[in-house]
């Protein structure tokens, strides 16, 4: 017989596990193999690095505002990049009507960037109130320094906005039916009062403001921001960047251009593909044959095709088949475009999601009386998609870049209008210099798309609080 | 005693119920009514269709013969029923099924937020009611990947009880459960029937049976072969086929069911 008395005592982990000796041992010099490679990259990065530094930094060009600034160097010539900056970034938008684009991305900001801190700040507490009315408060003033009363009102009034309809109480008058159908009703009239512009913005703005709040029992200020984003924002940019024709000249989308350009279709297909993607999944695993066949057909045809020949297709053939005299502009066809491609992409990212939900989840939810859409949306929708999140981001940052093979149908997005700029007689033989920007500014903004994806994937980690 | 059905509308009546998967004929001619405040056990070797049985009163499983009344609403194809019936037959699985993106307390308050419109701080203190009466309000604010099997399940039971539901459906609610758990979570389900709740339940708990139920259903081959009240039904087991299946979980069995 063997019974043990004491509990063995508790001991430290022997040196050679500790420290930094112990982290070089196990990650650099674990086996001959390993120490070996490295050393080698070690070596390979002392003779790669410099020269490239060299070029980039030490011997560059960075001060002077013409090209005879850079004639006696060796190193990259940025004053090139300096000059043209406007250029690339918004393309041919006229000078004076810049401001509206940098309001709009000021808003952007300034609205979305709480939502961005709420996530990386505690739940619960004074910091998160303090960084997010912080930040909405410093792009009112901001707007009203930068631009002017006119614009500091209007982004004082959005960005106050969700703290104000977060202390609304949801009216409790039952039927939600007839309260999206009074919401309707009362966009469709301010759409008929005033049909374009300004206005239309305004309308769409009401009427989704107004079946939110009559259809969303509860929703804090984080929720409303969000909110708005997804709804007032857009409709806001599309008022700024094309204009009304009375407050706001008119600026034609074939001005549009530079990395202005790129963000807006990237950001109009990440906020379009993922919604329609969605649906598109559901569809695909529905049990109405008809809905089910629709969407495999549509998934497997735009799988199967490259987004040049898609693009070519919406530039080329649509119009071949519209009416005389109907016009659907190019830029809106190029959207439509990449967002219904990327749309068939996401569907099968999500579908992935989907199926990593049990049937107990969707059992549980039916049982407790959670009518289809309640419970997709509830249930099993948050679990699905923060199951797929490294794919979707993954298809964002596809999409992001793959912006760029617009220039196949003449827009000018950054890589075309670096061509163009390329194309100066005054400014020939810069053209590492304009592609290592864009790689640069391409980098910068998937790189941090990533790596909030990351953060967002830890945060929502729920099994391991 | 049992109060017969006649007393009163019956909480759950199923007549000659047939149901096939594909050509499997799963459901035979089952008939059961269950009356209001009655708790009736249905056991019977795996396989026999007992789960299948409770998972066609609330519509996770589509029947296609015969006729089940629940609370006096007949299910059919028509959907608004089927989301009425749901609305007061309250279910528990065996795995649980807790929300895991939800703490225990949203799990408890989604259902009559977003079906019943109850307003959120009105779900909030029945939630917290429940959650006492299943002893564990102090976790309310944990997610239920933090709770043992036990927790979870007597979450589920609180989350049934904030739709305040005429009729609890049981599918084996104690099977997934590591052995030193099961009486937490049936002191719960003896509790919840001294209430007055309307309980069929799909268990192999025979000393559960024996001090809740009213009557004693055993299932073999998708039938019902014998009816009986709990006593009667452990003391003589009248077809070989219930003398077989008590004999053989007993035997074994006999220790955890007398616990």
């Amino acid at each position: 017989m063997y019974v043990k008395h004491e509990r063995h005592p508790e001991l430290p982990p022997p040196p050679s596990e500790l420290g930094a000796l112990g982290w070089l041992r196990h990650n650099l010099f674990s086996s001959w193999g390993n120490a070996l490679l490295t050393v080698a990259s070690v070596a390979l990065l002392c003779w790669t690095i410099p020269p490239v530094l060299r070029w980039a930094v030490l011997d560059a060009t960075w001060l002077g505002d013409t090209r005879d600034a850079c004639l006696d160097s060796a190193g990259a010539c940025w004053v090139f990049i300096k000059v043209r900056l406007g250029m690339l970034a918004y393309g041919f938008y006229p000078q004076a009507e810049r401001w509206r684009i940098d309001l709009f991305f000021l808003l952007l900001v300034a609205g979305g960037g709480p939502l961005v801190l709420g996530s990386l700040l505690p739940r619960r507490g004074p910091a998160r109130t303090l960084a997010t009315r912080g930040l909405a408060a410093a792009g009112a003033g901001l707007a009203l320094v930068l631009h002017g009363l006119l614009p500091g009102l209007l982004a004082a009034a959005y960005l106050g906005l969700p703290s104000l309809l977060a202390r609304l109480r949801a009216p409790a008058a039952p039927g939600a039916a007839a309260k999206l159908g009074l919401a309707l009703l009362a966009g469709v009239a301010v759409h008929a009062l005033a049909p374009q512009g300004v206005a239309l913005a305004a309308g769409w703005t009401a009427l989704t403001l107004t079946a939110l709040v009559l259809l969303v029992p509860r929703a804090d200020e984080q929720g409303w921001r969000l909110a708005l984003l997804l709804t007032a924002l857009p409709a806001l940019g599309a008022v700024l960047f094309l204009g009304d024709g009375t407050w706001l000249p008119e600026v034609e989308t074939d001005r549009w251009g530079g990395m202005f350009l790129s963000l807006v279709i990237a950001l109009v297909g990440i906020a379009t593909s993922l919604p329609v993607g969605i649906l598109l999944a559901l569809g695909r695993r529905s049990s109405l044959p008809v809905i089910r066949t629709l969407s495999i057909c549509y998934i497997e045809l735009i799988r199967g095709v490259p987004l040049i020949s898609v693009l070519f297709m919406a530039s080329v053939m649509l119009p071949l088949t519209l009416p005389d005299g109907m016009h659907v502009d190019k830029l809106l066809r190029a959207l439509v475009g990449v967002s219904l491609f990327y749309a068939a992409y996401m569907a099968e990212v999500v579908r992935g999601g989907l199926q990593g939900i049990g049937r107990g989840q969707y059992e549980a939810a039916q049982s407790l009386g959670l009518s289809y859409p309640k419970a997709m949306i509830l249930v099993i929708m948050p679990q699905a998609l923060r199951l797929v999140i490294p794919g979707i981001t993954n298809t964002f940052l596809g999409l992001m870049k793959d912006t760029t093979l617009v220039a196949v149908i003449n827009l000018m997005d950054l890589l075309g209008v670096i061509k163009s700029a390329l194309a100066d007689s005054q400014w020939l033989g810069f053209t590492k210099e304009a592609y290592l920007f864009a790689a640069l500014a391409f980098w910068v903004l998937c790189f941090g798309l990533s790596r909030f994806a990351l953060h967002l994937e830890r945060r929502l980690r729920y099994e391991k609080h | 005693m049992p109060r017969t059905p006649s007393e009163d509308t019956p909480a759950i009546s199923i007549r000659h119920l047939h149901k096939w998967y594909g050509a499997f004929h799963v459901l035979r001619d089952v008939n059961l009514t269950v009356a209001r405040g009655e708790k009736v056990v249905v056991c019977g070797p795996s396989g026999s269709g007992k789960s299948t049985l409770i998972r066609c009163i609330n519509r996770l499983e589509e029947h296609q013969k015969g006729t089940i009344v629940v609370d006096g609403i007949e299910l059919t194809d028509n959907l608004k029923r089927i989301d009425r019936i749901r609305r007061e037959v309250g279910m528990l699985f065996q795995d649980f099924n807790l929300f895991p993106h939800l703490t225990v307390l949203e799990n408890c308050i989604l259902a009559p937020v977003w079906v019943r419109r109850v307003p959120e701080k009105e779900a909030v203190q029945t939630a917290m009611h429940y959650l006492e009466r299943v002893r564990i309000p102090d976790q309310a604010d944990k997610y239920p990947g933090q709770l043992s099997g036990g927790q979870q399940q007597r979450v589920a039971i609180a989350r049934c009880l904030c739709m305040n539901p005429r009729v609890m459906l049981f599918d084996e609610p104690t099977s997934a459960l590591d052995p030193e758990m099961i009486k937490e979570v049936l002191d719960v389900m003896v509790d919840l029937a001294q209430t007055g709740m309307t309980m069929v339940c799909v268990t192999h708990e025979m000393g559960f049976a024996r001090t809740v139920a009213d009557r004693v259903v055993f299932m073999d081959g998708g039938e019902i072969i014998e009816e009986n009240e709990p006593e009667a039904f452990f003391a003589a087991p009248q077809t070989a086929r219930a003398r077989e299946f008590l004999g053989q979980i007993l035997s074994h069995g006999q220790q955890a069911a007398g616990a």
